[in-house]
């Protein structure tokens, strides 16, 4: 859908209202490309063209909330959207008046483009295939545009449009050991891809010598970007949301009350400058370009929402209570030397399917995964069949931490949910001292 | 429906040229209310409708989905969908006469006794308001909350050969939560159905009956604060059906997944240490174990007459006395993989092509008598830990070394019950563990439950799995509770 569509839409329902009714109405639309490939071959592949309209009527202190699919055609749509109004009206005398009703009362507007036009995404397969050849290679393309829309009968209208590709794929040596590797991005470099598919290359071939099996225990060990990126993942899973610190769930607990601190280089901030999410809340408030949350390891701010922010009495400051753009600060340990200062121990390439072990104590569990290899004397020696760890961040990233490297990379999230995402983490890798195997 | 079966005759009337087509029209309808200390959050209504249209010609197949479903609509999908068969005929992994033909004639709709229109908003606030007062007992309940989900997903599944599939899922999902603290230690107690979703109408609430649960709920979240920590080692351990269900679903349901054994999931959900040539003869657990693919458990999530596919959906055993039978796999993944399977190609959504899923995996009760009823169960244990309810999952990506973790344990010893201990967890490996199951309750013991979140699949789907299970002993599991 267009933006000129959209707000002739939402114009026509603001157009509409009543007496002390008040509309915010949101659009989601994606037109994306999927290709699953499975051994260097397509598996299945196909296209999605979806719309999604939000409203939200406010009469009073009352709310209510709606969403439809739109189809496109205007006059269509104009029909479903009047109908879900209709059916908003019909509510909104039965729902009590809402105290923590929060939306913004001060109109702006913005309208972003981000992004080229991804490429052919036949083409682009077929090209990965080819480069592939004789690897067997298994993931998934996704590309197209994603748009955010909001509108209001107080004059709110934003937009936001960002066209990506995302390619997200492993390669597999035998059984379960595999090199990771992503490409995504707004602007297609052939040579790029072809680059990492060198890359793939080179890691297979550590990836063929004989498996070291580790006995559980602590290893010194170099977690990679992506791998810390499961764990801020965690973090992101409600440790910074002002409801969870409020109401005292928060994994982060004993780090606000000062009980547990981070190492003093842990500093975590949500960047909605990076410009990849929308700039608007879904209630019309500006998100700012940058939210410490985690200065200097100890706590700073949490992220509040426009709800959160009227219960509790803060300002808004984010969409919801996850960061979307999450970045960690780098440290001064350059790429270049991660595996001498490793010296011997773990090389972790990726974490998977982590879970909190014990919130109370931040303390987390999951498993290694693709490219994590065993290091002697400052090379890589072998790869790692998989092991579980269980520890706490208070020591992972706290009185464990030797170093964050200096380069950071910035992953785009592959998830596709609800519809292809757009968050990302700017993320660095980290050495620790140790980390505890459990399995 | 008759807006559905409208759309399909308006699509078959101008068919692709093509070897096969489906038409699969999904159109979906849920509400939510929540109550959280004591103010009504804002209630949502959602409904969706879409199209996916699947094509298979000259070898290859491809999908096309759309909101748009005007004459228009569907026919720019169905291009998008030729174009992707044409580049999958060139570089596909199989060829499209391997993809399932149905034309099946088949009709299904959840059993509901009491529709969701049959109770007005006004009582349905008033019940959750009534329970969030029954969940906040005193100051140490921090936080509390009951919600009302209900949700009606209507389907329509038409092929070329004359296939018409029409069905129609109900679900009510209700729950409660209270979370409790003291100083730096919070714990968080579910019920009222949190876990325990199904298909079905208003009727489940006399029987969840949430206002009463929510007083427990919040006096065992109070009680957790000063219990002690789950003691660590190996012990014996009684899982309930509220934990048994993550159970099966990680260590049994997942790596049966035929599509993950064929390796299509290699790069998100992950393999399996399951292996083509272990059906028939590999032992996965104790003679105890036996384990279904049962569409036709009334009221379980995943029970209905046929997959996205359109096979029609028949109870299997893929595991009985403990050897491995048949893998979860719909009719194209047996194709390719040359193993039976069951009807269980199924999408989250109209946006989505159907893959290999759980439909509903049960755990059958024990013939009794010996281990009819849960005190009999805990009677055999002289050193144990009764575990209640998930918290926590963790599994690898070939499904082996599992950790879990639950809201609420309880010590045995000497084959009786004692105090409480918090953080529960265990672990251990899959391919182990199922052969320490040493006691299996009995057919009044088990309960209808499934899950609402499973996520595989590239791109990402999230759908309903039921599992249906008794509680059940094992010996000699690695326990331990929280702390750094």
């Amino acid at each position: 859908m267009t933006p000129g569509a959209f707000f002739e839409l939402t114009d026509r329902l603001n157009g509409s209202l009543a007496g002390q009714e008040g509309l915010f109405c949101s659009l989601a639309s994606e037109t994306s490309d999927f290709v699953r490939l499975n051994h260097n071959r397509i598996r299945q592949a196909g296209s999605v063209r979806g719309t999604s309209l939000g409203l939200t009527l406010i009469e009073g202190s009352r709310q209510a909330e709606a969403s439809c699919d739109l189809t496109g055609d205007p006059a269509q749509d104009l029909a479903r959207a009047r109908d879900l109004l209709g059916r908003l009206r019909e509510r909104i005398p039965h729902v009590p008046d809402d105290p923590y009703l929060n939306c913004s009362e001060a109109p702006w507007t913005s309208d972003t483009r981000v992004g080229d036009a991804p490429p052919d995404p036949h083409a682009a397969v077929a090209e990965l295939i080819t480069l592939a050849e004789g690897l067997d290679l298994v993931g998934i393309w996704a590309s197209g545009e994603i748009a955010e829309g909001l509108a209001s009968s107080l004059g709110h209208r934003h937009w936001h449009r960002s066209q990506s590709f995302n390619l997200d794929w492993s390669a597999y040596h035998s059984g379960d050991r595999a090199v990771k590797a992503t490409y995504a991005g707004m602007t297609w470099d052939g040579r790029a891809l072809a680059a990492r598919i060198e890359a793939i290359r080179r890691g297979l071939e550590i990836m063929g010598r004989p498996p070291r099996t580790l006995r559980p225990g602590r290893y010194r060990a170099y977690l990679a970007p992506a791998a810390v990126g499961e764990l801020t993942d965690m973090l992101a899973w409600g440790g910074f949301d002002l409801k969870g610190h409020r109401t005292r769930q928060t994994p982060l607990l004993k780090l606000v009350g000062g009980e547990r601190t981070f190492d003093p280089r842990v500093s975590i901030r949500e960047e909605n400058r990076r410009g990849l999410k929308p700039s608007f809340t879904p209630e019309g408030f500006r998100s700012p370009g940058t939210v410490t949350l985690i200065d200097g390891g100890r706590y700073a701010q949490c992220l509040v929402d426009a709800r959160d922010a009227k219960e509790y009495g803060e300002p808004v400051n984010a969409a919801g209570g996850s960061p979307e753009s999450l970045a960690l600060d780098g440290g001064d340990i350059p790429d270049s030397q991660i595996l001498a200062r490793l010296d011997t121990g773990l090389y972790v390439g990726n974490l998977w399917y982590c879970n909190w072990s014990d919130p109370n104590d931040c303390r987390v569990t999951g498993m290694t995964r693709f490219g994590t290899y065993w290091v002697e004397g400052g090379e890589l020696i072998a790869p790692v069949n998989v092991m579980r760890f269980d520890d706490s961040l208070y020591h992972l990233l706290g009185g464990r931490l030797e170093g964050l490297t200096t380069e950071r990379e910035l992953i785009l999230s592959p998830q596709t949910y609800e519809g292809r995402s757009t968050d990302s983490q700017l993320l660095p890798g980290i050495l620790v001292s140790g980390i505890e195997l459990a399995l | 429906m008759d807006q559905l079966h409208t759309i399909a005759h308006r699509f078959t009337a101008r068919a692709p040229a093509c070897d096969y087509w489906t038409l699969r029209l999904v159109a979906e309808e849920s509400e939510h209310l929540s109550v959280r200390q004591g103010v009504v959050e804002p209630s949502t209504l959602d409904s969706s409708l879409g199209a996916m249209v699947t094509v298979a010609v000259g070898g290859g197949i491809g999908y096309g989905a759309t909101s748009d479903l005007s004459p228009a609509g569907l026919q720019a999908a169905t291009e998008q969908a030729l174009g992707w068969a044409e580049t999958h005929a060139r570089l596909g992994l199989f060829d499209a006469a391997l993809y399932p033909r149905s034309n099946l004639h088949a009709e299904y709709r959840s059993p509901v006794a009491r529709s969701w229109e049959n109770l007005p908003l006004a009582d349905k606030i008033a019940l959750l308001q009534d329970a969030n007062r029954a969940l906040q007992l005193n100051e140490r309940i921090v936080d509390w909350a009951a919600w009302l989900a209900y949700r009606r997903v209507t389907q329509l599944l038409v092929t070329s050969e004359g296939g018409r599939i029409a069905q129609t899922l109900d679900y009510l999902s209700p729950g409660l939560v209270a979370v409790a603290n003291a100083g730096s230690q919070t714990q968080r107690r579910h019920g009222g159905g949190a876990d325990w979703s199904q298909q079905g109408g208003l009727e489940r609430l006399a029987y969840l009956d949430l206002v009463a649960d929510a007083s427990r709920v919040g006096e065992e979240a109070i009680a957790l604060l000063e219990a002690p920590e789950c003691p660590e080692g190996r012990r014996d351990l009684i899982l309930l059906p509220s934990q048994m269900v993550l159970q099966i679903h990680e260590s049994i349901g997942h790596p049966l997944e035929l599509d993950r054994i064929l390796g299509d999931e290699r790069n998100y959900a992950g393999t399996s240490f399951v292996t083509p040539e272990m059906f028939g003869t590999y032992r996965y657990g104790s003679k105890l174990l036996n384990v279904t693919f049962d569409p036709s458990v009334p009221g379980e999530l995943a029970s209905g007459v046929a997959d996205d596919e359109g096979t029609p959906a028949t109870r299997e055993y893929l595991i009985r006395a403990g050897i491995l039978e048949r893998p979860l796999g719909g009719r194209l993944s047996q194709a390719r993989s040359g193993l039976p399977g069951t009807a269980n190609a199924r999408a989250s959504g109209w946006d989505r092509p159907a893959i290999d899923r759980m439909g509903n995996i049960n755990l059958e009760p024990g013939p009794g008598p010996k281990e009819d009823t849960l005190a009999q169960l805990i009677g055999r244990v002289e050193r144990g830990v009764l575990m209640d309810t998930n918290r926590s999952w963790s599994i690898d990506d070939s499904r082996n070394k599992f950790q879990f973790g639950c809201e609420l344990g309880r010590l045995i010893e000497d084959g009786e019950l004692r105090g409480l201990v918090r953080n529960p967890g265990y672990r251990g490996i899959s391919a182990e563990f199922w052969r320490s199951l040493d006691g299996v309750g009995g057919p009044d013991t088990r309960e209808v439950r499934g899950v609402q979140n499973c996520g595989k699949g590239e791109p990402n789907q999230a759908v309903y799995v039921g599992h249906a299970a008794p509680p059940c002993l094992f010996r000699n599991v690695a326990v331990f509770g929280g702390g750094e």
